[in-house]
């Protein structure tokens, strides 16, 4: 018999365990979060698509296959939706775009859609983003603006707009987005949810549209740090269609996830992570640092050369990548987002190839912080989510364009593909801030870990918003 | 690469000139946008080429972090 839990708000743990012990069947789960769905998603924007009936279909084989006792998987009826630049078998991946919607839909599913559906996962849609990627804020010309959950008239943060705003609604417990220069964590900060950017190389995104090659990432997000580890886990592994997939083995993190802080060396960033931001910013990383007895500040080398440079590189591989298009149909991209393209084709090659070179220190100079420390913490956004629209903020008494401006704290961060757990913190009654908790590459187990003690002391949570 | 000591050239005339380069056609609405931008990418360019890198710091072929 089915229990009567609410399982359009449940958990992906809570889920698979349901589903896994008979408890509850999957289409019960993907019946009602579809019904939430429909009846949230309107105010919020976060759906581009509802792939309603491939995801009863998928519920209905998974209930067979349960009662037929085949083991239904670790993410077993689990709901989830995935930022429309992966693919969806049946949709054109719009990327955000109006160009892209006119593309044949994809033939299969991408990569991390086709694993996380291995493990019992039920794709329920696609979901809102920046055009392209190249957005911090949430808003799309084409597709209209995500509405941050905790806050209608205030940015969701992008361009994994929709990803967060889901997460933040409650309409699934696991979404996808990507990070380029910050795009899982700072919707995950403005929408006050948990979001995991793993090492570069470590997710395929075979079956995704690119944005910049050199800096593009897949990761999860969710509303607890469990919920991030059971979808990570089910989604590593080698993949020879994505060039810079790693060849290191799966590296499960869920059977350490419960080993607690140990020896770590937990740092927060000093210098250039320690200004530029509202009081808020710092306080909620203080708050974090106070919870794990974290006293010690580190400099992070060259961060804002750091920044610079991944700005460089976004701005000419992205441009490159466009070109064709910008040549075409220049009048159909977002202006905000064509204008910036076009500069970044303008860019001379030599700028750009220092900014590789320079790339390359980096990760030595940062690699060699690693060896003294094992965490170290951060802001992920210079301030809470600022008003839909808005285009400028003050920052340490500094006017500054919103869009350039939000990722000044992840951009050096992604900018070397290092692990990041992102954890919100709620300081007060109004919206809540994000935590970069950051690791040395591949030991995202290391990110993870902490991030769970911090969600077990209750000091990092991701509530959803009470909207109806 | 060190640091510009020149101020920036005309940018307005450089858009338009790697606009031809390029294959681009450039509205006239869209120059001073396209120039904001440039601005601030040879900031970013100023920033990173004024840290001193040896000839022999190569960029990775495949990054690996």
């Amino acid at each position: 018999m089915e229990q009567s839990t609410d399982w359009s708000r449940a958990e992906a743990g809570s889920i698979a365990a349901g589903v896994g012990q008979g408890r509850v069947r999957a289409r019960t789960v993907i019946e009602a979060a579809l019904a939430r769905i429909a009846r949230i998603d309107p105010a919020i924007n976060a759906f581009t698509d509802v792939t309603a009936d491939r995801a009863l279909a998928a519920a209905d084989a998974l209930d067979a296959r349960t009662a037929a006792g085949t083991p239904p998987g670790p993410l077993a009826g689990v709901p989830f939706a995935v930022k429309n630049l992966i693919d969806c078998a049946g949709l054109p991946t719009r990327a955000g775009s109006k160009i892209n919607r006119e593309r044949a839909p994809a033939g299969r599913d991408g990569a991390l859609v086709r694993r996380l559906e291995a493990a019992g996962a039920i794709l329920v849609g696609a979901l809102n983003m920046g055009e392209y990627a190249y957005d911090f804020t949430g808003e799309n010309v084409h597709d209209g603006d995500s509405r941050n959950p905790h806050g209608a008239g205030h940015m969701t943060g992008g361009s994994s707009s929709g990803s967060g705003g889901a997460i933040a609604a409650g309409l699934v417990p696991l979404t996808l987005g990507s990070d380029t220069n910050g795009s899982i964590r700072v919707p995950s900060a403005f929408c006050g949810c948990f979001g995991l950017k793993p090492t570069y190389g470590r997710l395929t995104r075979a079956g995704s549209f690119p944005f910049v090659n050199s800096l593009d990432h897949l990761g999860p997000m969710a509303r607890s740090v469990a919920d991030l580890a059971l979808a990570y886990d089910a989604m590593q592994g080698l993949d020879p269609d994505d060039a810079v997939a790693t060849a290191r083995p799966a590296e499960p993190v869920l059977p350490g996830l419960d080993s607690g802080l140990g020896d770590l060396r937990i740092a927060v960033a000093g210098g250039y992570f320690a200004r530029g931001g509202d009081p808020e910013a710092f306080a909620a990383v203080q708050v974090v640092a106070r919870a794990l007895s974290a006293t010690r500040v580190v400099e992070i080398p060259e961060a804002a050369r750091a920044r610079a440079a991944a700005y460089l590189i976004t701005a000419a591989e992205g441009a490159a990548l466009h070109l064709d298009r910008l040549r075409t149909r220049p009048e159909d991209f977002d202006p905000a987002v064509r204008d910036r393209l076009i500069a970044g084709a303008m860019l001379p090659a030599p700028f750009v190839e220092r900014a590789q070179r320079f790339r390359r220190w980096y990760r030595g100079a940062v690699a060699d912080l690693f060896a003294d420390v094992d965490v170290i913490l951060a802001p992920s956004t210079p301030c809470r989510a600022p008003p839909r629209g808005q285009t400028h903020f003050t920052l340490d008494g500094v006017s500054l364009p919103v869009r350039a401006n939000i990722g000044v704290f992840t951009q050096p961060i992604s900018f070397i593909g290092l692990p990041v757990a992102a954890v919100p913190v709620w300081l007060d009654g109004g919206l809540p801030l994000g935590v970069q908790v950051i690791a040395a590459p591949w030991r995202e187990d290391v990110a993870l870990r902490v991030a769970r003690v911090l969600e077990r002391l209750g000091t990092v949570r991701a509530p959803i918003a009470e909207l109806v | 690469m060190t640091t510009r000591d020149a101020p920036l050239p005309d940018l307005d005339a450089f858009a338009s000139a790697s606009a031809a380069l390029l294959g681009l056609s450039l509205d006239p609405a869209w120059v001073a946008p396209v120039t904001a931008n440039l601005r601030v990418l040879a900031a970013a360019a100023d920033l990173v080429g004024g840290f001193p890198l040896p000839d022999e710091a190569e960029a990775a072929p495949v990054f690996e972090a």
